[in-house]
């Protein structure tokens, strides 16, 4: 067992001997749980320095009985949790790193089992964060207007589902209006751009200066131009969008190999057809980085948009009101939401990249 | 044409003298750029003049009958149009930059001072966070695969969503002023910068660390003298990115909650006082601002490459 595994080990273990010992002197309710899951702890410390091997599962096993046991005496000791429930905490979160490391440092046998390990070992880590959060937030009783617990969210975003549904339809009403017209005729400029020299040395830097502009910043006068609902916020998602289309696209128009361009003459292809059947197969790589950098974009745009002015429904709109009305719990659900609309919209465009694209190198 | 001397490019055709300034204009960048610049400008002009037409059209009738010229005269002129011409927002630039003073509250510099404050702030910490998370992913393999995902992950949470929340909360526990902007800014800049300066740092040729692996060089050894210097030009194209995403997030952190100094704020207000001009040029101030701050890092990225003896 490497150096650095042992010493957390060592720590995890002698927090946890703390922490028991604590727990019986102080007896509060909830104390034979808690010193419970101290020994657990103590154990698997134990048994990970005396036996490498067994770390994994030990470590895994005593890491979440920890987070369970804290968990569930949260209820009694919100805002008074003693020194005893802390240096459990310290235990159970060193234990959990220790579970971590030894899971990265894992070599697996077949391509399958590196896949999930590789999904396993982010998930673990995310899954701690949220339980640290949620101990931290409600054992120091952290006022819920600051950061609200991630029980208090589940809670919010459960009870809201019809107001976060109708919310969701609206902006992405903008989003996907805005994303179709910005990515399409970013792509159309980008065809007309290749076939003028003379308009790819002029439009091209300019077009490289104003996607560094902050462009949600024509936010209101879009909304000026095209009135309160949701065509303005699909205005300033084509105008987002727009830019990166138009740069990768010629980026990618000119990525098709001398070679593989000499062949299509000596077919005596015309410019339609070299277009069609080799430039843009050839340039679909980096069509599809800024369409996968457009659906970012697309999402922050429309939301941004709706602080300016919107009917009153919209993800934008919710969330400055919420912010307004101090529920901040409500505005955690409503980023939930976005976050997860957000990784789904990227993941369905990388699925579809992975279609088109099979035989780029980045995929043998 | 004499034997033993090649011809001038276009010496057959009775062409005389060599390429003049208009046609070596013409075929490189700058006159291009020129061309789509003035095209640009009259595209904004017709804009303006059908966009303002209708309201112009009518306060002109009221007044009685008008010729064609006077209503393009009133349409590039109104107070509040619903498209300002160029000259309008030029002259407003500068009455609101030279024609006060700089620490008055209505002139521009004063507030783009403020706006460039936090995204310089926030760029700094973003930069620095983004660089020592790029180390401990490229060094630890732990934080490589427990980390790297959750980094790209943080991305998909629109920040600039919950600008206001940030602002707010802070405010709530006293923190006003120039750092929520600049958590803000901080968050948008350290993602582009961690995620190139590990690309960076993991792209030194797989010879030159079999090389200083024989010279036994330790892992800071590697570190500095083949790992970072190689990250530099990766370092340098994520700042540009990472400043201009700081200027964004400095500028949406002023907007929400009606704060009353930065070009943010200045947008705020002229959308809620219907003064299309000033919305027009604090936007092309906040624009002038980001073409300035992305030409400084590169020109501070020609100076280290020329320190380090690297060709431009």
């Amino acid at each position: 067992m490497s150096a650095r595994s042992s010493l957390l080990a060592s720590l995890a273990g002698a927090a946890a001997v703390v922490s028991v010992l604590l727990v019986a002197l102080n007896g509060a309710s909830g104390a034979p749980m808690l010193a419970l899951a101290g020994l657990t702890l103590i154990g698997a410390a134990g048994l990970s320095i005396l036996r490498p091997a067994a770390t994994l599962m030990a470590s895994g096993i005593a890491a979440h009985l920890g987070a369970l046991a804290l968990l569930t005496a949260l209820d009694e000791r919100a805002g008074q949790a003693g020194a005893g429930f802390w240096c459990l905490t310290v235990a159970s979160w060193l234990t959990a790193w220790l579970f971590v490391q030894t899971m990265a440092g894992v070599t697996p046998a077949s391509g399958q089992r590196r896949r999930l390990l590789q999904l396993a070992v982010p998930l673990v880590f995310g899954l701690w964060l949220v339980l640290l959060w949620e101990i931290l937030v409600r054992g120091f009783a952290v006022p819920p207007v600051l950061l609200p617990p991630p029980s208090a969210i589940w809670v919010r975003l459960v009870s809201s589902t019809g107001t976060l549904a109708a919310d969701f339809r609206q902006t992405f009403k903008a989003v996907l209006a805005g994303y179709a017209i910005g990515c399409g005729s970013g792509f159309l400029v980008a065809i007309l751009v290749d076939r003028v020299p003379f308009l790819r040395r002029g439009l091209l830097p300019i077009g490289n200066l104003v996607s560094a502009l902050p462009i949600v910043g024509v936010a209101p006068i879009m909304v000026m131009w095209f009135g309160f609902d949701w065509p303005s916020k699909a205005a300033v998602v084509v105008v987002m969008t727009f830019f990166p289309m138009l740069v990768n696209t010629v980026a990618g128009l000119a990525a098709a190999g001398h070679m593989e361009r000499d062949l299509m003459r000596t077919y005596a292809a015309g410019y339609g057809q070299s277009l069609l059947k080799l430039r843009l197969p050839a340039a679909l790589p980096f069509v599809f980085n800024a369409l996968k950098i457009n659906s970012t974009l697309a999402l922050i745009g429309a939301i941004v948009a709706e602080f300016f002015g919107t009917p009153i429904v919209g993800m934008g709109f919710r969330i400055s009101t919420e912010v307004g009305r101090m529920n901040i719990d409500m505005v955690w659900a409503e980023i939930a939401v976005a976050a997860a609309a957000g990784s789904l919209f990227y993941a369905i465009v990388s699925l579809t990249e992975r279609a088109f694209t099979f035989w780029h190198p980045s995929y043998r | 044409m004499s034997i033993g001397r090649t011809a001038e490019p276009g010496a057959g055709i009775g062409y005389e003298g060599g390429p003049n300034v208009a046609s070596r204009l013409m075929e490189g960048r700058a006159g291009a750029i020129l061309v789509v610049c003035a095209a640009i400008v009259v595209v904004w002009y017709l804009g303006a003049v059908y966009l303002n037409a209708p309201f112009a059209s009518e306060t002109l009738a009221r007044a009685g009958d008008y010729s064609t010229g006077q209503l393009i005269h009133e349409t590039l002129n109104q107070e509040r149009p619903v498209l300002p011409s160029p000259h309008q927002v030029a002259a407003e630039i500068w009455k609101t930059t030279a024609g006060v003073k700089p620490t008055s509250k209505r002139s521009l510099l004063y507030h783009a001072w403020i706006t460039l404050s936090s995204t310089l702030t926030g760029f700094v910490f973003g930069t620095i966070l983004g660089i020592v998370l790029a180390i401990g992913i490229v060094h630890s393999r732990t934080l490589d695969m427990s980390l790297m995902p959750w980094v790209i992950a943080s991305q998909t949470i629109p920040i600039l969503a919950i600008a206001p929340m940030i602002v707010v909360v802070l405010a709530a526990i006293g923190v006003t002023g120039l750092l929520p902007k600049a958590v803000i800014s901080t968050y948008l800049s350290f993602f582009p910068v961690a995620v190139g300066v590990v690309k960076g740092l993991r792209s030194p040729d797989p010879m030159h660390l079999d090389l200083m692996r024989t010279y036994n060089a330790s892992r800071a050894q590697i570190f500095r003298k083949l790992r970072w210097p190689s990250a530099l030009p990766f370092l340098f194209t994520s700042m540009k990115i990472g400043i201009a995403a700081s200027l964004v997030g400095a500028i949406v952190g002023e907007m929400p909650t009606g704060a009353v100094a930065g070009l943010g704020a200045r947008l705020l207000s002229g959308s809620y006082y219907g003064q299309t001009v000033q919305i027009w040029s604090a936007l092309i101030a906040a624009s002038v601002m980001a073409g300035v701050l992305v030409g400084m890092v590169g020109l501070g990225q020609g100076f280290v490459q020329r320190r380090m003896g690297g060709q431009e």
